[in-house]
């Protein structure tokens, strides 16, 4: 049973750098068990997904991306991109709304799409997360459309989520009747509501997740509701708390680990160990540095989960991996 | 054979092409050198710019420069250690620098430097006016571009001010995580294109002309943003645009000096990135966006590389080895210690490959790596270590 059985759309946020975008797609392969349909979707023009998944750049279309991380007994369902920006959602939106004839073709001419898209503030996020919304929702004039059993965003950074999901905020002051107000009403009552979570992703580094802990705190503050904290690129963890402690205080057994070296069929040379110990020593210091900032992750109150960093990068295999881990741990 | 044999070759089949690079970016030749004004760092989030912006302008004040640095969102105690914990977009001088020099560190509130702008180039009234429009108050806290624009804007004002006073010899400007590099190198101009777009000139035409300039199109639109956005909006909009319109000139002429002042010899743009495939694609984004506009791009720092592992095993010797002992002992130290090592010589593989092709397809750009640091900088002995291997190389 997953942690967020509930939760219909999935914001995925963090600190740039931590890997927002893989933790994104790895979530969308493990919600994507059998029979299910998911939807994985990304605002920032970036085109993460694409490259991540080496596919051609994604268009305003939900298409098919690939099928999910396999159940135990190998059913899988599918997972679905899309890549939303705010001209084309506006397109949408006003096709779906309004019969606007030819002020549709006029609003094109004179600028006033880029003009609402690039420039109007608070405009471009309030097409962007209604796009989310409908694909979550679904619209009944969007006819044929896929209904998604979960919805994956991979969102902006944790410095602007609130900022981003704060819909009906940000338009405070600047459209304060009408319709697109009442729908960014209706858009927050879904990301207010339980079955929307807001996880954030995070590295065991001081600056993000202070960042993270700065982060829930302004979630909550909004209202909007806290999913999980992910950890993301934590180090191997092959020695024990006791060889870490000696390496730290360099009083490992190194003639032990000379015989061993030995008995492993390696040629030992006579700086072999020493080179060892000291990678070891700088390895126990790094440790103890994210066991402080894990301990932080802990106290949070919030479920955490926590991914391995890979040596050699995350290619689409990479990406099943860590859709495994956050299965097993409960995440989907 | 009619090769001759002056130059032995022992070689058949293709071998890589001789390196032409840049080699090491000198870091201290750049912070020396007297011409060099100004240092733009520029990279997408989480790559380290503004701890690298921070040791730049340390090191360079403790080398005997007249430094300010401007930084756009540093962590919490950093710029306590920097005594710029509050937001007052005034240079404050930073204490326990050594040597002749002088540092002054100063943080960015884009609101504040967009308000100074209207007031010093608008009327007193029409300033009023315009601080107080709802939609001036969006743009002026959430406009996408606005973060960009302004750490321009206040790079070009200390650049006056310090002309004048000879308060500053080097200014070292730290640069928002943009979404994308275009953002900040389109911002000098953005503004002020904002201000000449098309629907923006036609809102504000009934205000200033005769009414024949509003087209039917144009009723078409304005009939249909109604009723999108309600009467208000539009309103609120058009007070806005015409309010502004008095400013307009003003903000042309300063978007185009700052613009060429980024052009000048005097700059210098260091591009920020870490050894992952994504920080290094928008490294490339920088490194092209400015050779296209004619920017002095001095060259690329590659901070938080994984540290060279100290021993010569290959990781495959190693990880075998790891796994034969772990059969006999699957807690056993020494597997644990070799599997570490193995892991770190891949880590150190791939990011040197990553490197590798940066340079085969950027060869201009001369780089300087800078190994990941153990623990986060929050003080000046932090960034004086952050400096010290920047200058290193």
């Amino acid at each position: 049973m997953s942690d967020w059985s509930k939760v219909r759309l999935h914001i995925v946020s963090g600190k740039g750098g931590t890997g927002k975008s893989t933790v994104a797609s790895a979530l969308a392969l493990a919600l994507a068990g059998k029979g299910k349909n998911v939807l994985l979707c990304e605002v920032e023009g970036r085109q993460g997904i694409a490259r991540m998944f080496d596919v051609d750049p994604l268009p305003y279309v939900e298409r098919r991306l690939t099928t999910g991380l396999p159940d135990e007994d190998g059913g899988r369902g599918v997972v679905h991109a899309l890549h939303i920006d705010a001209e084309s959602a506006l397109l949408e939106y006003l096709s779906m709304y309004y019969r606007l004839g030819r002020a549709g073709k006029a609003l094109d001419r004179f600028g006033v799409i880029e003009f609402a898209t690039t420039i109007a503030p608070g405009v471009r996020d309030v097409l962007l997360t209604g796009k989310v919304y409908e694909a979550v929702e679904r619209n009944s004039r969007n006819k044929g459309a896929i209904t998604y059993d979960h919805v994956v965003l991979d969102a902006p950074p944790t410095g602007r989520i609130c900022q981003f999901l704060n819909v009906s905020n940000e338009l405070a002051g600047l459209a304060k009747v009408g319709p697109i107000k009442a729908q960014s009403d209706t858009m927050m009552t879904l990301f207010r509501s339980p079955r929307t979570a807001v996880h954030l992703v995070t590295v065991l580094e001081e600056m993000p997740v202070q960042e993270t802990i700065d982060g829930i705190a302004e979630l909550r503050a909004n209202r909007l509701p806290v999913g999980g904290v992910i950890v993301n690129l934590a180090r191997p963890q092959d020695l024990t708390a006791d060889d870490l402690a000696a390496a730290r205080t360099g009083s490992l057994d190194q003639a032990r680990i000379e015989k061993d070296l030995a008995a492993g069929g390696l040629a030992v040379t006579p700086t072999l160990v020493e080179d060892l110990v000291a990678e070891a020593a700088d390895h126990a210091e790094r440790r103890a540095l994210e066991d402080s900032q894990r301990e932080l992750v802990a106290k949070l109150d919030v479920p955490s989960y926590e991914l391995p960093r890979m040596a050699g990068g995350i290619d689409i295999g990479g990406l099943y991996e860590l859709a495994a881990h956050l299965r097993a741990q409960g995440m989907a | 054979m009619a090769r001759s044999s002056t130059q032995r070759q022992t070689r058949v089949g293709p071998a890589t092409p001789p390196a032409r690079r840049a080699g090491t970016l000198d870091v201290d030749a750049l912070l020396d050198d007297p011409k060099t004004g100004i240092i733009v760092c520029c990279g997408s989030g989480g790559v380290g710019k503004t701890t690298t912006s921070a040791a730049l302008a340390l090191r360079a004040a403790e080398r005997g420069r007249k430094v300010v640095v401007l930084t756009i969102d540093p962590a919490r105690r950093l710029a306590q250690s920097m005594g710029i914990a509050e937001l007052d977009n005034t240079p404050r001088p930073v204490t326990g620098v050594q040597g002749d020099g002088s540092l002054d560190a100063m943080m960015l509130d884009m609101k504040r430097t967009f308000d100074e702008v209207v007031i010093s180039q608008a009327s007193p009234e029409k300033a009023k006016q315009i601080l107080a429009n709802p939609f001036y108050i969006a743009l002026s806290s959430s406009f996408a571009g606005t973060q960009e624009y302004m750490a321009m804007e206040k790079l070009g004002q200390l650049h006056r001010d310090s002309r004048a006073a000879g308060t500053y010899d080097l200014i070292v400007v730290d640069t928002p995580p943009s979404r994308s590099a275009l953002d900040f190198l389109d911002s000098p101009e953005r503004l002020s294109s904002f201000l000449d777009g098309k629907f923006v000139r036609l809102m504000m035409a009934p205000a200033k002309g005769p009414a024949k300039l509003m087209s039917a199109g144009f009723g078409l639109i304005v009939n249909a943003m109604t009723k999108i956005l309600g009467a208000q909006f539009l309103k609120d909009l058009q007070t806005f645009v015409t309010a502004l319109d008095t400013v307009f000139g003003g903000f042309r002429q300063r978007a185009q000096q700052t613009y060429s002042l980024l052009k000048a010899d005097g700059t210098a743009f260091l591009v920020v990135a870490a050894p992952e495939p994504d920080a290094l694609r928008e490294a490339e984004y920088f490194v092209e966006r400015l050779s296209e506009d004619g920017m002095p791009l001095a060259g690329l720092v590659i901070n938080r590389a994984s540290p060279e592992p100290t021993g010569a095993l290959s990781a495959d010797e190693a990880m075998t080895a790891a796994a034969r002992l772990r059969q006999q002992d699957a807690g056993s130290l020494t597997a644990g210690l070799l599997r570490l090592h193995g892991d770190r010589v891949r880590m150190v593989q791939r990011e040197g490959m990553l490197r590798d092709r940066f340079a085969t397809a950027h060869p201009q750009v001369a780089t300087v790596v800078v190994p990941a640091l153990a623990g986060d900088v929050h003080d000046l002995d932090g960034l004086r270590t952050v400096g010290t291997l920047l200058a290193q190389g």
